[in-house]
């Protein structure tokens, strides 16, 4: 269970005058001076009395439901007549209380409590998930009476009930705190999951487990209502009520080995821990960090995981032989294989490097410095999926190395607007940051966007609609029609949040640049992937060198040779698209590429094109993906669970991890580069994360910034447009192997305008001179001329199928017979 | 002194078709508002604090104090909730009033609301009471016909717009906090507290909550004074209260007298016990108030006198039970009733009142020993006091003053099951 | 598109939601009328009925189902065209109500929220126990769809019940003309007739019981009254 925050810092002492906004009171006669507005109980913790409890948690509203926490408190020198809910009690100032420690009530009250919640609980804590770990079972050893004075009929449930996919319930167990309905209500707002019946008959369910005659078997009209975030239940539930359908059964808490870990799934850098057994993964839980997670994690942070085991996994090198088949080999004969392919393709036109988003920063950090001093070369850049130079322009001017933009001020901004950004989907524990920001302090949440998103719902959030491609439009005509929102944009604090398809609107950096410029509004970049910020932040761009030191700064580039040793080239290399078409052309004779799926790049048939015309390709990777075929050398590298590393967040802050698990052989990326390094006698100094670190942390502190370079907007297109980005739960391959988690992933539909839809029927068929896509159809309030799909989940992958993206013209028609 | 019987609220029940406007308005109705919109809300509130008026739900809570702690501004809407959803056994004059009298209730809302600066009102009604959701309803319709209620009542520039809403089946939703969430659509489970409901109340405005009775009294408190008011009753407990005398007696039925008449008097006016069979246990307000015995006949039914005796007056719901009733069955059966009625939200009163069940179920069945007596009383003071809300409170009061003046009933469905002593 | 059949909550149904919606200032108290609104219709409330208060308030299925599952009077089960309601509760007991509504589920062959016969059907009739149903004074009660029958015994509660089934509707002793189960779940929902002919032949149905009058005749007859009322001014305040 998770214990109140301690106070960070100094408290005042007791004989110190009493500060403003602090009371002085008195808890089992010791004087204490607490912040206004503190819980009884957490003051007493402070104290060192831990008052037990169990519907209190430190980030839910305070219920007072289980009344496990009494005291005898006493105001103004009256005792209050009833012993009060230590929970829902703030202090006060002259405040007189006696915890169980010193009042014999309330400690005879919290025994009466207890006996109470345990007459209905069964005695199964041998099979019980919790076992081990369980509040219930501890606070029964220490505050429970030896025997039972119950000896009448228990109330008893058929078990277990799934609650999603991920999560079942034992009615029997619950003990009805009602963490998991308020967490669901309050931090996610997804109330999926409620009280049923009332009294003794009350208990935990959803819509399905209703006793509402054929609710079981419902064909629901409705949306079955899903939550990304279902799997926090499991965590708080103080008891086992409430268990992962992925963990149940499969381990006790004291047979796993915990370890703690940062999530590799987005750019939150949400804070875990790891518990394995015989080196598997058994488990994640979120780690309990305030100033980032808080303590919560998506499901996708916690239930994807064992793509790591995955049986197709890579874990011998690959070498493609005479007859043109790959075959497994040593390291050493892959290495050579690779440094001598890599040479000579080096020596004729040149090689580039696709590094993906991905990376840890020390990963990144090699990808950088091995396209410039062993390929000598800036063809390198991190970014698989569509991008511009505008964005890099934008990140070079406003993004590597900035921090100030956190947490912490989303959850104190008085107004955010979120550009080209679906937070739930894109960074669920910034959403849930700015629903809490809107939901505790009314902060004002805009969304420029196509519709109205579950994030627009659940952040209490406005939407400021338009076509794709019309954001920087209606960005630059902000002030005149929504007047408002420019002035708050202009209030202290405000954030402006840009998410990573701003990259395929042009002029939309731009338009974002300029609001900020003129409003003072504090801008963030919020990729996607774990690793952008750091690659950004590594060098692994074309225009950049680590620091964010621009290639044609030869200052900046000095910096570097000197500290690298070397000599790096001058001219800024290509980007991503570049790099593919110069191969697809060509122009670049071979390529390395870090764990890039082709799909996921701007133009998948031109990528896999480029890959078959390159005369050798290096693949770095985990799993076979539609780079393994192509390549003339595969080198499997570790998952992050076997290695050490740090991802940058979006904030900018470093998230370290260490190993998990020890010994596997599998190497990271850093040091197969370092490796292969040496076989083309080049030194990279990162044969571990830690040394990668440290060669990157040397390079002196880089201030200056080249500005950005602003891109007009393009006019209208006529024709439909398509609005997509990807849903937290999607094809990704990263969540393979988690059928649980994939039963919440949202269904899969277009959506359109209710005219729209009046005319297409129940099932659209979208598509390009590329292919086709076709799935049913939802009406949601998007303009005229707009139709949404989600970009990789189900059939609709839009990229491979259509080679489109948002903001891309299609057509549509009714039905499904193309 | 006043006559044994005040009628006050219950006066203009005699009429026939009482309910109509018609009625209402030939026996003085609808003058009270005249002359309070006349007023301003502060000579209301210090009107009804000086009549001393207390709250007739239960609790006995002083309503121009309760008013008074309604902000001053209108930043944000005001509401007044009337609370119609008569649930504690035994109680039954809340429903009668509205069938009978509807209307001098709506003319209580619309200066309760003029005081309080509310200008809507939402009269919870039980679901259960159909007919007075019709009578309400009609009553309402009448009221908006004739200008009394809507825009710009009498032309005084005050508007007020009355909605009735039905309840469906859940006594908790008549503790005030409860009502207000099952007002919003929701689950009736109390409310922390604070915020208080007038600081943040329905829809987190502020709001007062009042019960039938306390509002109704009001248009008579208007035209005839705070010390009218006070002619009737105590010093503390001033004012007519109608007492719901139901159960074993001639003459069951509603009579309005003053507060702290006894169980004697009032006997008196009911013919007495009925058939003659000698009384045996009663409760003063409906089961949440401990039992009383004959012992008790005297007490002055007020809030002090039947607090000083060892209950409470509730809702001056008369129960009046005899000889042929057994103390541990009728104890078990109210114990049923608060844990069919618990909210469930938590522990002691949830599990509390599952537990009490079964021992008394048992008990009565002839299956109980000693010891669960004992465990009966550590089991009430383990729920009392302890719950969230006054519902548990009320869960024990039956168990505990049953035990404590009938022990011996308790004790004989017991003395069969004490264990053989071995060698005996 | 495929052709719809036709919709269990017609469109009078859905104008009858948003009109409740619209007499609060906030959606959602229309729950629970909107739940007698679909008892109305339905005679019970069924997942299609909650499915459709949410989709009316845009609230989750699950939230419906927690109110749906808190209060008593919406049945889960299909009720019949009667709902008697015993009260069971101590008083009532004791004088009488235990017995009727043993005699009642004997005869009818049925337990707590049950239907004997067809549910909705004519002469179909649930059973169930009732909480103290306000009616002390007059014990032992019952309601038929929530209409008071005063002072029942066995046998007349027995006489009644038969009645219903064989298509009867006895007069209440206290309310309007007897009706059926969906018929008041319409007026729990808000909704009475606009015709003020009907509106008063059911308002004016009975209420004043000889005991509901006891006190008010006794002190009639007896000449016993409140102190006079004489106008009196309003209290004078001190301007703040
Ligand atoms: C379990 C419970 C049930 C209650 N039921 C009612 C009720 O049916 N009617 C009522 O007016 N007050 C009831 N009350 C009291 C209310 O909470 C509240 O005190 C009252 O409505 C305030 O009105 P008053 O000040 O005018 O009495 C109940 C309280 C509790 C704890
Ligand atoms: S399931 Fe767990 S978290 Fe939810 S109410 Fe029960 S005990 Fe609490
Ligand atoms: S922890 Fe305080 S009431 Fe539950």
């Amino acid at each position: 269970m998770t214990m109140a925050p301690s106070e960070k810092g100094t408290a005042p002492k007791p004989e110190d005058a009493v500060p403003e906004g602090y009371v002085r009171l008195t808890i089992d006669g010791e004087e204490v001076i607490a912040p206004k507005g503190e819980l009884l109980i957490r003051t007493a913790e402070r104290l060192g009395t831990v008052i037990p409890r169990f519907c209190d948690h430190p980030l839910l509203d305070p219920a007072g439901a289980c009344r496990q926490c009494l005291v005898e408190v006493e105001m103004g020198g009256r005792p209050m007549p009833k012993p009060q809910a230590s929970c829902t009690m703030t202090v006060a100032d002259g405040m007189v209380v006696k915890t169980q420690v010193t009042s014999p009530v309330a400690d005879k009250a919290q025994h009466g409590v207890m006996e109470l919640l345990l007459i209905n609980h069964p005695l199964d804590c041998p099979i019980c998930d919790k076992g081990g770990e369980c509040p219930l079972q501890n606070q029964a050893m220490t505050n429970g009476r030896a025997e039972s004075r119950f000896y009448d009929t228990k109330r008893t449930f058929p078990k277990p009930l799934p609650i999603s996919t991920q999560v079942l319930l034992d009615r029997e167990r619950c003990v009805q705190c009602q963490r998991c309905t308020r967490f669901s209500a309050q931090i996610a707002g997804d109330p999926f999951i409620e009280l049923l019946e009332r009294g003794a008959d009350q208990q935990i369910g959803t819509a399905e487990t209703a006793d509402v005659l054929d609710m079981a078997s419902r064909t629901s009209s409705g949306q079955p209502f899903q939550s990304y975030f279902s799997g926090n239940t499991i965590q708080i539930c103080p008891v086992g009520a409430l268990t992962s359908a992925l963990y149940r059964f499969r381990a006790r808490p004291f047979d796993l080995v915990s370890s703690p870990s940062v999530c590799e799934h987005c750019s939150s850098g949400c804070a875990e821990r790891t518990d394995f057994r015989r080196g598997q993964v058994m488990r994640k839980l979120a780690g309990n960090d305030p100033d980032v997670n808080e303590e919560w994690l998506c499901d996708k942070g916690r239930f994807a995981f064992r793509y790591a085991g995955a049986a197709d996994r890579i874990r011998r090198p690959l070498v493609r032989d005479a007859s043109g088949a790959l075959r497994e080999s040593s390291w050493t004969e892959a290495m050579r294989a690779a440094a001598a392919g890599l040479a000579k393709a080096r020596d004729s036109r040149g090689v580039g490097v696709l590094a993906g988003g991905r990376l840890t920063l020390e990963d990144a950090y090699a990808y950088a410095k091995f396209a410039r001093i062993a390929l000598h070369t800036n063809d390198i850049d991190f970014r698989a999926r569509a991008h511009s130079d505008e964005e890099l322009s934008f990140l070079a001017a406003r993004v590597v190395g900035a921090e100030g933009v956190t947490f912490a001020s989303l959850e104190h901004a008085p107004t955010v607007l979120c550009v080209a950004f679906e937070p739930e989907d894109e960074a669920p524990i910034v959403f849930l940051r700015l629903r809490k920001a809107a939901r505790k302090r009314g902060a004002k949440i805009v969304h420029l966007g196509q519709w109205t998103t579950p994030s627009v719902r659940k952040t209490f959030g406005e939407l400021l609609a338009c076509a794709p491609g019309g954001e920087p439009a209606a960005l630059a005509g902000l002030a005149s029609h929504a007047p408002d929102l420019d002035a708050a944009l202009a209030q202290d604090g405000a954030v402006i949040l840009v998410g990573e398809r701003a990259a395929e609107v042009p002029g939309l950096f731009s338009a974002v640049h300029e609001l900020a410029a003129r409003t003072g509004a504090r801008v963030a970049w919020i990729p996607r992937r774990a690793g952008e910020r750091g690659a950004l932040e590594a060098g692994a761009v074309p225009t950049l060198l680590p620091g964010g030191r621009p290639v044609t700064d030869a200052a900046a580039r000095a910096e570097i040779e000197s500290a690298w040793g070397a000599s790096l080239p001058a001219e800024p290399g290509r980007d991503t698209s570049a790099i593919v078409e110069a191969l697809a052309g060509g122009s670049l004779s071979g390529v390395v590429i870090g764990g890039v799926d082709p799909d996921d790049l701007p133009d998948p048939e031109l990528a896999r094109r480029a890959l078959d015309q390159a005369e050798f390709v290096v693949s770095i990777e985990m799993r076979p993906s539609g780079v393994t075929e192509r390549a003339d050398v595969v080198l499997p590298i570790a998952p992050d669970v076997e290695k050490a590393g740090s991802y940058v967040n979006w904030e900018g802050r470093r998230r370290s991890f260490d190993t998990t698990i020890e010994n596997t052989g599998a190497l990271p990326d850093c040091r197969v580069l370092d490796t292969l390094a040496v076989e083309m006698e080049a030194d990279l100094f990162t044969q571990t994360a830690a040394a990668a670190y440290g060669d990157f942390a040397r390079l002196p502190a880089y201030g200056p910034r080249p500005a950005f370079e602003p891109v007009s907007a393009n006019g209208a297109a006529s024709g439909v447009r398509l609005a997509t980005w990807r849903q937290l739960l999607d094809n990704g391959s990263m969540q393979d192997e988690e059928p649980h988690l994939a039963g919440t992933a949202r269904r899969v539909v277009a959506r359109v305008s209710e005219a729209a839809a009046r005319e297409l029927g129940e099932t659209v068929t979208v598509f390009t001179d590329r292919g086709a896509i076709t799935v049913p159809v939802e009406v949601a309030d998007l303009p005229e001329g707009v139709v949404w799909l989600p970009a990789n989940s189900g059939d609709s992958r839009v990229r491979a199928k259509l080679g489109a993206g948002h903001g891309t013209v299609v057509s549509i028609e009714a039905g499904g017979e193309r | 002194m006043t006559d044994p019987l005040t009628p006050v609220l219950t006066k203009r029940w005699l009429s026939p078709n009482s309910w109509r406007l018609e009625t209402y308005e030939a026996l003085e109705g609808y003058t009270a508002i005249r002359k309070a919109l006349a007023g301003t809300p502060e000579q209301l509130v210090q009107l009804v604090k000086d009549s001393g008026l207390r709250g007739r739900g239960g609790a006995g809570f002083p309503a121009g104090l309760k008013w008074s702690f309604m902000p001053p501004n209108e930043d944000k809407p005001h509401y007044l909730v009337v609370n119609a959803d008569e649930g504690e056994p035994g109680t039954c004059k809340d429903i009668p009033l509205m069938m009978a009298d509807p209307h001098s209730l709506i003319e209580g809302c619309i200066i309760a609301s003029y005081a309080m600066r509310s200008h809507h009102c939402f009269i919870y009604v039980r679901g259960e009471a159909l007919h007075c959701n019709r009578r309400l309803n009609a009553a309402v319709r009448e009221a908006y016909r004739a200008g009394y209620l809507g825009k710009n009542i009498l032309g005084s520039g005050f508007d007020l717009d009355i909605t009735i809403h039905a309840g469906a089946g859940a006594y908790i939703c008549g503790e005030e906090t409860a009502l207000l969430d099952s007002l919003e659509g929701r689950r009736g489970q109390p409310r922390l507290k604070p915020p208080f409901p007038a600081a943040a109340g329905l829809y987190a405005a502020p709001t007062t909550v009042n019960n039938v009775e306390t509002i109704a009294s009001v248009p008579f408190i208007v035209n005839a004074g705070s010390d009218w008011f006070r002619k009737m009753g105590r010093e503390k407990s001033p004012g007519p209260k109608i007492f719901s005398i139901s159960g074993h007696v001639e003459l069951p039925g509603q009579y309005e007298a003053p507060l702290g008449t006894t169980l004697r008097e009032l006997l008196d006016l009911c013919g007495g016990m009925k058939d003659g069979i000698p009384l045996k246990f009663w409760t003063p307000g409906g089961s949440s108030t401990p039992l009383f015995t004959a012992e008790h006949l005297d007490v002055p039914l007020d809030f002090e006198g039947a607090a000083e005796a060892g209950s409470m007056l509730g809702t001056t719901a008369i129960q009046v039970f005899n000889e042929t009733v057994s103390v541990p069955w009728a104890v078990m059966k109210w114990t049923q009733f608060y844990k069919h009625e618990s909210c469930g939200k938590c522990t002691p009163c949830r599990e509390g009142t599952y537990w009490l069940d079964q021992i008394l179920e048992r008990m009565v069945d002839g299956r109980g020993t000693e010891e669960d007596i004992d465990t009966l009383l550590d089991l009430c003071d383990n729920i009392f006091g302890r719950a969230f809300c006054a519902l548990a409170d009320g869960a024990v009061s039956p168990v505990v003053s049953g035990i404590k003046y009938f022990r011996d009933e308790f004790l004989a469905l017991c003395r069969s099951n004490k264990p053989e002593l071995v060698g005996a | 598109m495929t052709q719809r059949t036709e919709p269990l909550f017609d469109a009078d149904t859905v104008a009858k939601a948003q009109d409740l919606i619209g007499r609060y200032p906030q959606s959602r108290s229309a729950l629970l009328p909107m739940l007698h609104l679909v008892q109305s219709v339905q005679g019970h409330v069924s997942q299609e009925g909650i499915d459709f208060c949410a989709r009316q308030l845009d609230l989750s299925e699950a939230e419906v189902s927690a109110v749906v599952t808190f209060y008593t009077m919406y049945k889960r089960r299909p009720c019949g065209e009667h709902l008697v309601s015993v009260c069971t509760n101590t008083l009532c007991a004791a004088l009488g109500g235990d017995a009727i509504y043993q005699q009642l589920s004997e005869y009818l062959g049925v337990g707590h929220e049950e239907t004997a016969g067809e549910p909705g059907e004519p002469g179909s009739v649930m059973l169930e126990h009732a909480e103290c149903l306000a009616a002390c004074d007059l014990a032992p009660v019952l309601q038929v769809n929530y209409e008071y029958y005063d002072k029942q015994t066995p046998e007349s509660a027995l006489e009644l019940v038969k009645a219903l089934q064989s298509g009867e509707k006895p007069a209440p002793s206290r309310g309007a003309p007897l009706t059926d189960f969906k018929g008041v779940e319409l007026q729990l929902a808000g909704f009475f007739p606009e015709d003020e002919q009907t509106l008063r032949s059911q308002v004016d149905g009975p209420s004043q019981a000889v005991e509901t009058l006891q006190g008010a005749k006794m002190a009639a007859d007896r000449g016993w009254t409140a102190p006079v009322m004489e106008d009196v001014p309003l209290p004078e305040v001190e301007a703040k």
